[in-house]
């Protein structure tokens, strides 16, 4: 399936929802949305992945490469994930303990005393 | 030999393909369903690797992806990169994966692989026999009757 991409404002976080297949080939697409965002002054950024159907190593650099910008702005950066093949790569890659993974936009809209990018997630 | 085999040019739009097909001969041979998960990301990240390595020597070889459903299912991914380059394959420790230092290159590698390993039971990284160029070879059980003669 495409990836595809959409941006809402939830509670002061800018929360990027993601759909379709992160790969080697749509990647590029989502880590320029996500610079366009930073760049526009967003600084509370959550990605939805509730519906991505797919994402590999290269998905994970773009979200890893988001963080470090964010985090370098002095801004945040949250994941919203609850399916459990994503999860598992997130503890296999061991990126668990670098996103703040939250299981629903309310909650990660909510957290945000902690999301700093410090690797508060289980 | 390979039940199936697929070869195409080191672009990024051709990975998805692998994948499918990859998942398809799968399927077909017996590989469990609950597997084709993992099935369909490892040869997506071999892929992506085998691409990876093309773009960056300049070559404009074809990857191969030779699948073979005899008595397991095998995946070989053939790339015809320098043998050095392969060499680089290594997971990295959690609190390296954010550093400021690491590029997005090296980043997505030691991801790739850390998928890899962490995803196929039965895996290989080996230098090809005729000329530049390493295999990786993924190897899933099946599961069916026993053919009958």
């Amino acid at each position: 399936m495409e990836l595809s991409l959409a941006t809402r404002t939830v509670a002061e976080h800018t929360v990027l929802e993601v759909g379709g297949e992160v790969d080697v080939y749509t990647a590029p697409r989502l880590r320029e949305r996500l610079v366009e965002l930073v760049d526009a002054g967003a600084r509370n950024v959550v990605v939805d992945l509730g519906r991505v159907d797919f994402l590999d190593s290269t998905g994970l650099g773009v979200l890893v490469g988001a963080l470090k910008r964010l985090r370098a702005a002095n801004g945040t950066f949250g994941l919203v994930c609850s399916k459990e093949p994503l999860l598992k790569i997130f503890r296999i890659t061991a990126l668990d303990q670098v996103f703040p993974i939250y299981p629903s936009v309310e909650a990660a809209t909510s957290a945000t005393d902690d999301r700093d990018g410090g690797g508060s997630a289980a | 030999m390979a039940t199936v085999r697929l070869s195409f040019s080191p672009a990024p739009v051709h990975v998805r393909t692998a994948r499918l097909v990859g998942v398809a001969v799968a399927r077909r041979a017996g590989v469990a369903e609950e597997l084709l998960d993992e099935v369909r990301l490892a040869i997506g990240e071999a892929c992506t690797r085998a691409v990876a390595l093309h773009r960056q020597y300049g070559l404009a070889d074809l990857v191969m992806v030779q699948m073979s459903d005899s008595d397991s299912y095998t995946v070989s991914v053939i790339d015809r990169a320098p043998i050095e380059a392969s060499v680089g394959l290594a997971k990295l420790p959690p609190d390296e994966l954010a550093d400021e230092s690491l590029t997005d290159e090296a980043l997505t590698t030691g991801v790739g692989f850390a998928l890899l390993a962490g995803f196929v039971d039965d895996l290989q990284v080996r230098p090809v026999e005729d000329g530049a160029g390493t295999e990786v070879r993924m190897v899933w059980p099946v599961s069916r009757p026993p053919k009958q003669r």
